[in-house]
C-alpha cells in the first residue's frame, strides 16, 4: 500500500527530498547543468535549517567527490551529484570508494559530453564510468528517482555491500521536469533507511591506515576481493527493492518488462525514453505486431542472469545507445551482445544509436527502429554484414 | 663538545615525546629529510590527529602493504586531492559532533604533501580549503622536485637546479625558473596561520605544528626537506644542508599568524648562497654569474622578508 502524500515536483527537488529524508550528513557538490537544481535545493534546506548537514560548496568535481570520500571514510552519510563534464572531471576519484569500499551516493543528471559544448542529455558520461565499480541504476521518472536515491543508501551501506552508487537521472527530461509523485513522510523513510556504519571508520581511537601502496605481490588480490564482492552486491539489491516494495508499495527489478509475455520482437531502452518507447509498443501491438519493451534499471553490475531470463524467448532484440563508444559502435549493445554470446539460444541483436546531445526521440523513432530491426535481420540472414546506425541524422 | 653531548641526552627526551606515531622500519632513503621532518610533526601531532597523505615519497615509503607506519588514522588517496579529502573529514566529523553521533574529542585534522603535490597539482584543491576556512593543518613537505618519480622539476625546484626534466645541457641551465613561493600564496589566502619550518630546527618546526593545529582555521607550514638522493649530496649531510638554506637566506624560518610577519630566526649577515650548494651536485654545473645572480635574488627576497617582518 502506497503511503505519503502526493506532491508535485521536479526530478532535481524529487532527489533533494530524498536526501533530505536520509538525513545525509555531508553534501559536497559544485554547480553544472542540469544538475544545479539539486544543489541549489540542498543549499536552501541546510541554509533554512531543515537538513542538518555540513555543505561543502567545493571548487571543483574533483574536490567534490575527494571530499565525499574523506567523510565517508570518516564515518558519514554523503551526497554529491553531477553530470556531463563533472562526472568526467570526477572520474580519477571515482576509482577511490569503490576499491576502499566507502558507500558514497551519487546523482548524475546524465548530460553528454563536449565537444562541441552542450548541456543536454544522452548517455555518454554514464557509460564512460562504466568499468569504475559503482553501482549504476537509472530511473525513468521522478518517483523513481526518488525512490531509488533513497535504496542507494540502503544497499551502499549495508555492510555486506559497501560500495558507492549511483542514481542516473536524465538531464532535463528528468531534472527539469515536474511530475507528480508520492512524496512518503519523514518517519517512514527513516524506518527504512538504518544509521550508517562503517566498521572501519577514521577515528583516532582505534586507528587504521587506509589507502595503502600495493605492488604486484598484492594488487591483484585486492582487485579479485574487490570484483567478488561486488558480484555479491546483486542479491543485496535485490533485496532492498523488495522490503521497499513491500513497505511503499513501489516494485522495482533489475531488468524491467513491458508487454513481453508474447513478444518475438524487443526493444532495450535505458533512462526517461523509455516512457515514449512504452507508447510506441502501445501502437505496435495495436498493429498486432508482437513486440515488447525491457529496460535495463540497474547498469551495474549487469544483472546477466535478469537479462538473459527477460529475452529468453525473443527473436529480435533491438537495443537503443544514447552513446558512441567511437570504433565500436553503442555500448549498451556491445554489453548486451557479450552476455549473450555464451547462450546456446539467442535472439538476432541489432543496435542504434540515437538521442545523442538532446535530440529527442519521438514514437515514430521507436517504431522505425523495430522495423527497421527487422529488415536488418532479413539481410542479416542473408549473410549481409550490418552497420550500427545512427537514427534521425541529417546527412 | 662531549659536555654538550650529554647534556642533550640527558634533557632531550623531558623536552620531546619519545612516543613514535611515524614509526620506524619504514622504506625512506638514508638521510631523507622529508621523513625525519614527518617524524617531528607526528611527534608534535601526538596520538589525537588524522593524516591526509597525498601520493608521495612518504606515501608509499610508509604503507607498503600488509604494513604501516602509522599509529594513527590515516588515509591516502591520490595525488593532488589530500586537501579535498582533508575538507571532507573535517566536515564529516564537525556535523557527526553537532547531530550528537559522536563526542566532541577535539581531533586535529592534517594534510600532508609533497612540494608537487602542494604547489602543482594540489594547489586547487589546497587553495579551495584554505578559501572555505576548515580547521585543518596542512605540512608542505618541500624537497624541491618530484622525488618520488625520480627527481623531475616542479614549481618548488629552485633555480639552476639540475633535474632529469631540467637536465642541464648546451642550451639549458637547468631549472630556468625561479621557486614559486608557496608560503606566500598560503599568506594571500588570509588564513590565521603559515610557517616555514626545517627539520634542522626540531624545535621551532614542532612548536610551529603546535600552533597550527591548535590556531582555530586553516594552517599551512611549509618545511624543507633536505633529499640527498635527489639533490646529489651525501647522505649525512641533511641537517647540515637545511642549516645552510636557512643561514644563507635561501629559505628563512619565519610564521606569519594572522597577517603578522615574525622572524623565528634573523640573520643580519647572511652567509654565501655558494656555501649551500658546493655540497649539492644539482648545483655543480653553475657558473659564477649565475650563482652571482641568485646570491642577488636570495639577499633582495630576504630584505623583504624583513621588512614585512618590521626589522631595521
Amino acid at each position: 500500500m502506497t503511503k505519503g502524500k502526493i506532491v508535485g515536483l521536479e526530478g532535481s527537488f524529487a532527489v533533494a527530498e530524498a536526501v533530505k529524508m536520509a538525513n545525509a550528513d555531508v553534501i559536497a557538490a559544485y554547480p553544472i547543468t542540469p544538475q544545479t537544481h539539486i544543489v541549489e535545493r540542498l543549499s536552501e534546506m541546510v541554509a533554512g535549517g531543515d537538513l542538518d548537514a555540513e555543505f561543502i560548496c567545493v571548487e571543483s568535481e574533483h574536490t567534490a567527490m575527494s571530499a565525499c570520500v574523506g567523510a565517508s571514510a570518516a564515518g558519514a552519510r554523503v551526497f554529491t551529484c553531477t553530470a556531463g563534464q563533472g562526472l568526467e572531471l570526477m572520474h580519477e576519484v571515482l576509482y577511490i570508494p569503490s576499491s576502499m569500499r566507502l558507500p558514497v551516493v551519487a546523482v548524475i543528471a546524465n548530460r553528454a559530453l563536449s565537444a562541441p559544448l552542450t548541456v543536454w542529455c544522452d548517455h555518454s558520461d554514464m557509460m564512460a564510468v562504466r568499468d569504475i565499480g559503482w553501482i549504476q541504476m537509472l530511473a525513468e521518472n521522478n518517483q523513481q528517482a526518488f525512490d531509488l536515491t533513497l535504496c542507494a543508501y540502503r544497499i551502499a551501506e549495508d555492510n555486506e555491500v559497501l560500495f558507492p552508487t549511483m542514481v542516473h537521472l536524465d538531464g532535463f527530461y528528468l531534472s527539469h521536469v515536474i511530475e507528480d509523485m508520492v512524496l512518503p513522510d519523514d518517519e517512514e523513510v527513516a524506518g527504512f533507511i538504518p544509521e550508517y556504519k562503517h566498521p572501519f571508520a577514521l577515528d583516532p581511537a582505534k586507528p587504521v591506515s587506509m589507502g595503502c601502496y600495493g605492488p604486484p605481490f598484492i594488487y591483484p588480490e585486492t582487485k579479485r576481493a574487490q570484483e567478488v564482492a561486488f558480484e555479491n552486491t546483486i542479491p543485496k539489491i535485490l533485496e532492498t527493492w523488495k522490503e521497499f516494495g513491500d513497505a511503499f508499495g513501489r516494485h522495482y527489478a533489475p531488468v524491467e518488462k513491458y508487454k513481453m509475455e508474447d513478444a518475438r520482437i524487443a526493444l532495450l531502452t535505458m533512462g526517461s525514453c523509455s516512457e515514449t518507447a512504452m507508447l510506441a509498443i502501445d501502437e505496435m501491438r495495436e498493429e498486432r505486431k508482437e513486440v515488447g519493451l525491457i529496460r535495463l534499471r540497474l547498469w551495474r553490475p549487469f544483472p546477466f542472469k535478469e537479462f538473459r531470463e527477460a529475452i529468453k524467448n525473443v527473436e529480435v532484440l533491438v537495443v537503443l545507445d544514447r552513446c558512441v563508444s567511437f570504433g565500436m559502435g553503442g555500448p549498451v549493445c556491445s554489453e548486451v551482445k557479450s552476455a549473450l554470446y555464451d547462450q546456446r539460444k539467442k535472439p538476432n541483436v541489432v543496435g542504434f544509436i540515437g538521442g545523442l546531445g538532446g535530440r529527442d526521440i519521438p514514437i515514430e523513432g521507436f517504431k522505425y527502429m523495430i522495423l527497421r530491426a527487422l529488415e536488418k535481420v532479413k539481410a542479416i540472414e542473408r549473410g549481409e554484414e550490418i552497420e550500427m546506425e545512427m537514427i534521425g541524422i541529417r546527412e | 663538545m662531549e659536555m654538550e653531548k650529554e647534556e642533550e641526552e640527558l634533557f632531550v627526551p623531558r623536552l620531546v615525546t619519545t612516543e613514535e606515531n611515524f614509526a620506524p622500519g619504514h622504506r625512506a632513503c638514508i638521510g631523507c629529510g622529508e621523513a625525519l621532518a614527518v617524524r617531528h610533526v607526528c611527534k608534535a601531532l601526538g596520538k589525537n590527529a588524522i593524516i591526509v597523505n597525498a601520493t608521495g615519497c612518504i606515501e608509499i615509503i610508509s604503507s607498503l602493504l600488509p604494513q604501516t607506519s602509522w599509529r594513527v588514522p590515516w588515509i591516502h588517496t591520490l595525488f593532488e586531492n589530500a586537501a579535498a579529502v582533508m575538507s571532507g573529514i573535517e566536515s564529516a566529523y564537525k556535523a557527526r559532533v553537532r547531530k550528537g553521533k559522536i563526542p566532541d574529542k577535539g581531533v586535529k585534522f592534517v594534510g600532508f604533501g609533497g612540494d608537487g603535490a602542494t604547489s602543482d597539482i594540489g594547489l586547487q584543491a589546497l587553495s579551495g580549503a584554505m578559501e572555505r576556512g576548515h580547521n585543518f593543518l596542512y605540512c608542505c613537505f618541500d624537497n624541491e622536485a618530484y622525488m618520488n618519480t625520480g627527481i623531475q622539476r616542479s614549481s618548488s625546484t629552485p633555480y639552476g637546479a639540475w633535474t632529469t626534466t631540467a637536465p642541464v645541457g648546451k642550451k639549458s641551465i637547468g631549472q630556468a625558473t625561479w621557486k614559486k613561493n608557496m608560503p606566500e600564496i598560503a599568506v594571500a589566502h588570509k588564513i590565521p596561520y603559515v610557517a616555514t619550518a626545517c627539520p634542522s630546527y626540531p624545535f621551532d618546526l614542532m612548536d610551529k605544528v603546535k600552533k597550527g593545529v591548535e590556531i582555530e582555521g586553516p594552517a599551512y607550514i611549509h618545511i624543507f626537506s633536505p633529499c640527498p638522493t635527489g639533490w646529489r649530496y651525501p647522505t649525512n649531510l641533511t641537517i647540515e644542508m637545511g642549516r645552510l638554506a636557512v643561514e644563507t637566506g635561501v629559505f628563512p624560518l619565519y610564521e606569519v599568524v594572522n597577517g603578522e610577519y615574525r622572524l623565528s630566526f634573523d640573520f643580519p649577515d647572511l652567509k654565501p648562497v655558494k656555501e649551500y650548494m658546493k655540497e649539492q651536485r644539482r648545483f655543480r654545473h653553475l657558473t659564477d654569474d649565475i650563482i652571482e645572480k641568485i646570491q642577488a635574488r636570495v639577499e633582495k627576497e630576504y630584505l623583504k622578508l624583513r621588512e614585512k617582518a618590521g626589522v631595521k
